[in-house]
Order: C-alpha cells, then structure tokens, then sequence
C-alpha cells in the first residue's frame, strides 16, 4: 500500500479550483474528494450537478467556490444534460474537455440510474462520478439505495433497519461495457487525483464510485471523516480498485486486514445493527473481497 | 380501528407531521416516499409510525414511483398516500392523469416551496396551484385543499382521504412550506369520532357489474383486484367495462363524466370560510399561510371602519366559480394576496369580468405577506 505522505508532487498542484466560501459540513467527505477531483482533472472541465448535498455547498452569493463552468440540473438528469454538453463541446470541435457529471447516491443509484444507463449505453464521452455519502443526507439522512444493511436513517427507524444490501453500482455500470469504472476514496488523495487525471485520456464513458463519509449523517466526529474512510478501505468494505477495459487492478490492498466490527463501531449509524446482520455483512464482503482478487489476478 | 393509528389528546407538532397522523387517522395503510424539502417530515414520520400501525412505509427510487406505487396500492385495496414538493410534482404528472383517467382513490401531498425549478426549496411559494389544476395533460375534474394551520392539516388529510375515496380519484393537499413547517397545537379526536369515508362497492353480481358505469353521482362503484370481479384498468380511453375502445364517443362519454364528476359536484365539494361580507365594497380573498396574514389585516381593517370581508379558500380546486359571480355584482374590488404571479387571482378575475376591480398582490416566494402589506393595499381600495 502506498503511504498518505507519498503523494507524487505532481499530483498535487498548486493550482486550486475549488476556493473557499463553500457551505459543506464540517468533515465533509463530498468537499474534499471535489478539491482533489480537480487537481486531477484541471481547468478545461465543466460540472454538471443534479440535486445533492452540492447543490449547497458551492456556495451562495457572493460566493462561489467552483473555478470551472458549473451548470445544475434536475435530480434524475445529471447523466443525460452531461451528454447534451459533451456534444456541444464535440460540435465545437473542443474535444480536450471534460465533462463531469457529479452526483450523490441517491441521484446515482436512485433516481438518476434511468439517465446514467441511458448514457452509458450509448457510450457517451463524459464522467460521471458518484460521491457517495450513503443516504440522502442534503435533505436530512434518509435512506437510499447505497445505504449499507443495519445503518440508522430518518426513514429507516429503529424497527425497520434497513436489511437490503446496497447495489453494486460499480457491477451494474461494467454491464454496461463501461470502458473505465473505477472507485476512489478521499482517504487515498494520491489515488483519487491518480484517477481523475488518467481519465481524461480515456474516451467513452468514465465512472467513477468515490465513497465520501459525512459526519452528520454516519454519525462521527467530523474530525473522523478521513479516518473513517480508510477503515472503510482497510475492512475491504469498500475496497479501492478500477476495471479499465475488463481488466481489474486492486488499486489499494490492505496490510492488515480490520473486521467489519471496528468500521462500524467507529461509526453512530450502526449502532442498532444485530450481531446476525453484521455476521451476514462481514460474510458478504469477504466473498466480495476474495472475488475481487480472483478478477484482478485473471489474465 | 385501533390499532395504535389515531394519536387521540394534545399534541405540538408542526403541520408536515399533522398531515402524516391525519392520513393514519383516515385509514391510510400505505405510504411510497421519496425525500424532498420541505415535505420530507412527511415521509419520516411515516415511516415511522406505519410499521407500527400495520401498515407499509416503501422508500421510493424518485417520484415517479412515488405516485405509481400509490396508484397500484389502491388497486390492491389501500388507502395510500404519498408527498412532494414543486419537482417531484412535476415528475408525478404523468401518473396523476393516470390516476384521474383510472379513477383511482389516493391522496398526494405538495408542500409547495418556491419555484421554478429548484427555487427555494426551503422557502414557502404558492405557485403550483394551475399546476394542481393543468399539471398532467388531458381533460379531468381536481379536488386541491388548502390547509392554513396544523389542526387543519391534520382535519382536511382527513377530509382529501374522505374525497378521494368519495369521488375515486387522486386529492391533493395544497399546503406549502410555512403551514408544513410551523408548529402549533393539534388535538387528535377519539378514533371514534373521526368520520371516515370509505369507496363504495358493488353490490351487483361478478356477472352483472359495470367497472366504469357512474351511479347518480357519476362515480362508479370500485372493486380491487382479488375482490372476486374482473378488475381491467387501464389509461387508454375505455368503455364503462374498463376495455379499451379507440373511438370518439366513448373518449367523449368517458371525458365529459371524469370532468363533471367534480364539476358537477363542485358544491358538496367547495369549502370557504367567509366574514364581515355583509356590508363589503372590498373583498380579501386567500388560501393557506397567506390567509392568517389576511385575516389579521382585514380584522384591523374593520376595527377601522372599513366596509372590508375576507374569504378563504379551503379547497382551491374546484374553484368557487358561482360564488364569486355572486359576490362580483356587489363587491368593488377584489384584493388577491398570494405567493405567486396571479395564479388564484386569474381565476377570480375570469369569474368577476370587468364587474369588479381585481388587484393581485403578489410575492414570487420565499417569504409570506405580513399583514401590514395587505392591510395597506386594502386602505389605499376601501376608503
């Protein structure tokens, strides 16, 4: 595993198109993994945001922290207004911009999945990143359908948990023939802006899963945010990896393998999580681990 | 009933959550939630409280299957119910006409906030209400009601679930974000005497029922999938057997009753709180949080001396067309305070002519009228 303080100096420019101003919690994951996603990806993008936590924390007058064109758009639509300015900007004959559609979970996984096959199907040559926070957490915590089984939400009270494991996004856009999926975690800066800055090389469409912990509604310190995420990635819950034309690389494998148990007790929303629920979970990312390996090792 | 369902005695509660224990004191057993400001109380609390009252919380995947989740629960004998706001309204129209066009009893609730678009979502509008009425294409009759404090929006939850079962289709409560978020007192009757309506249903023979025959009233008798007759539903134009027929007479029979099935109805419908209308040259006339600015205006305004009244829409939809002929022969001028560009008052316009002087005071949204504002309007026209 490469060390945090390892980060290729050219990796992390000085530039910085993410300003201060910004409305983000304290500690959160979706701000940091923004400033770092530009650095990969520099100055010729354009961001495309659907309803989500960013909605806000761009800013309001007089500030706006995005140095880039930034254009919202409705919650189900991120994919497709993506497309539309993609071939504006091939019409143009700007073929060196990126067009970043930026959405959360439930406008990814919910909502937006009508949209985001729509586009991937056709291949479109955009990004589409999923910063994935768990839950619906601009409008107060409540569940989706990334929110992992035994997680508190508003919608899913003590009593009714939520049972259903979260979808496998990254398995649903690679039916897709997607030729780059990727995940990134802003606890692996190096690797995340490694990332942004391959893809824009990449024709196509380019999907990124890039878990992104939010202390109000995971229930930690916002001081835990990064912490919390590495643990993340350290008990192969999500692990980091990326499928570049079928071909899988385990980006980050970790040293020392840490039990389900730690990451969720590190975390408030787990509480109520019985010991069957959390046995099935560990069982279940530890198949999802050993098949991962299996992928990558293939020829 | 029960079953934990009526909260009976006192409570505090703001009206978002008032609209959620109204719907379970009406027998409401199913609830399909997508989040959004300013109704996301809505869904919270019942997804909460349905598990624990036998009924179904679903958490959807958008709007859409929000309100097509409601309509297929009614088909299989709920009574369901779902809320939004401005965007996930938009996104529900497609399956509100189908609900309309399928006579389908369930109850949508909008806490309008400021639009278009994404607008202020935290922030109070009242600019859905041709969108209420226009908002999904074709022609059908709409019940929309318009609570203006939380007792009511635990009384008139009540009254749509009452009106959607009554006349078999989709009721809309029309709130927006100010009477959603406030908080007041709500007191919750015994479960006894909360009046309940439930959809009539056929007393003929399986072989002998008409789906889609209106009784006096032009709504027809509903039986649910798995009730023993043959259930078809469809939104292509049908005959009063449910079936499909592509033909001008029956798109023509089927039409005109799905429209005057309300207007028709409109009186037994209608709901107006009026006051000091007797001798009134000008008339206040509001709905929802506008109206508690209007009543303290126009109550100052009569402590002054003014010859001014005050009538509130309860149901927005259908619109008290006879009633505001009526008052259009005697009042001057009609003062029309609402968070939109003229949306009621264009109505009231089209009923008064050129017989009465209208004067819309309008706000774009994000904030309500204080009375000060429409007390000033009402000096400068009642003098």
């Amino acid at each position: 595993m490469q060390k945090l303080f390892d980060i290729p100096r050219d990796l992390m420019t000085e530039e910085e198109l993410m300003q201060p101003g910004g409305l983000s919690c304290q500690g959160c994951g979706a701000t940091l993994a923004m400033k770092l996603a530009l650095k990969g990806l520099g100055e010729r993008t354009v961001v495309v945001i659907p309803a989500c936590c960013w909605t806000i924390i761009i800013g309001t007058y007089p500030h706006c922290t995005l140095q880039v064109p930034v254009i919202h758009v409705p919650f189900e639509t991120a994919a497709v207004a993506a497309s539309g300015i993609r071939a504006a900007f091939d019409v143009r004959g700007e073929k060196d911009v990126v067009v970043m559609a930026w959405a959360g979970d439930g406008g990814t996984f919910d909502i937006g999945l009508q949209a985001l096959s729509g586009a991937a199907e056709r291949n479109e040559d955009i990004l589409y990143v999923c910063y994935d926070n768990e839950a619906y957490m601009n409008t107060g915590i409540q569940r989706s359908s990334a929110t992992p089984p035994g997680a508190w939400t508003t919608t899913t009270p003590p009593g009714a948990i939520k049972e259903e494991p979260k979808k496998d996004i990254v398995k649903i856009m690679l039916a897709h023939g997607t030729p780059y999926v990727a995940t990134a975690s802003v606890a692996y800066p190096d690797d995340l802006v490694a990332k942004f800055r391959k893809v824009r090389r990449i024709k196509g469409t380019k999907f990124i899963h890039l878990l992104s912990p939010c202390p109000p509604g995971w229930r930690i310190d916002s001081s835990q945010s990064v912490k919390v995420a590495r643990m993340a990635t350290q008990a192969n819950v999500f692990p980091i990896y990326e499928i570049e034309n079928g071909g899988y690389t385990v980006n980050v494998v970790p040293e020392k393998k840490l039990p389900v148990k730690d990451y969720m007790e590190a975390q408030g929303r787990f509480r109520m999580i019985s010991k069957e629920m959390l046995n099935a979970v560990q069982d279940r990312v530890d198949r999802r681990w050993e098949q991962l390996l299996e992928n990558s090792a293939a020829p | 009933m029960n079953n934990g369902a009526v909260l009976t005695g006192e409570h505090f509660l703001n009206g978002d959550v008032a609209c959620a224990e109204g719907a379970l004191a009406a027998g409401c057993n199913f609830f399909a939630g997508y989040p959004i400001t300013p109704a996301t109380e809505v869904a919270e609390r019942m997804s909460r409280r349905l598990p624990k009252t036998g009924g179904i919380y679903i958490q959807m995947e958008d709007e859409i299957a929000s309100m097509a989740a409601i309509l297929g629960a009614s088909w299989g004998g709920a009574k369901a119910m779902t809320s939004t706001s401005g965007p996930g309204f938009s996104l529900m129209m497609e399956n509100i006409g189908l609900g309309m066009m399928t006579e389908t009893p369930c109850v949508l609730v909008n806490i309008m906030r400021a639009g278009p678009s994404t607008g202020l979502p935290t922030l109070v509008g009242q600019a859905d209400v041709m969108q209420a009425r226009w908002g999904s294409h074709g022609d059908y009759g709409v019940i929309a009601i318009s609570p203006a404090s939380v007792q009511e929006m635990f009384d008139l939850t009540i009254e749509a679930f009452n009106l959607s079962e009554q006349y078999r289709q989709p009721v809309f409560i029309l709130s927006d974000e100010v009477v959603g978020h406030m908080y007041e007192k709500l007191v919750i009757p015994p479960a006894e005497r909360i009046h309940r309506i439930e959809r009539r249903k056929p007393e003929k023979r399986p072989d002998e029922y008409v789906p889609f025959m209106g009784e006096e009233d032009l709504v027809p008798p509903m039986a649910c999938a798995g009730e023993g007759y043959r259930v078809h539903v469809t939104g292509l134009t049908h005959d009063e057997m449910g079936y499909p027929h592509m033909f001008h007479t029956t798109q023509e029979r089927l039409v005109r009753r799905l429209v005057d099935k309300i207007r028709l109805n409109a009186d037994k419908i209608i709901r107006l709180e009026s006051d000091f209308m007797e001798d009134a040259k000008v008339v206040v006339i509001a709905y929802g949080c506008v109206s508690r600015s209007a009543r303290e205006a126009v109550e100052r305004a009569r402590s002054k001396g003014l010859k001014v009244g005050m009538l509130r829409l309860i149901t927005v939809w259908p619109f008290p067309t006879k009633k505001l002929r009526e008052l259009a022969g005697r009042v001057e001028t009609f003062i029309i305070p609402e968070i939109n560009y003229g949306q009621v008052a264009y109505e009231v316009e089209r009923c008064a002519g050129d017989r009465a002087e209208i004067v819309q005071v309008g706000i774009m949204g994000g904030t309500v009228h204080s009375p000060e504002d429409i007390y000033d309007v009402i000096e400068e026209f009642a003098q």
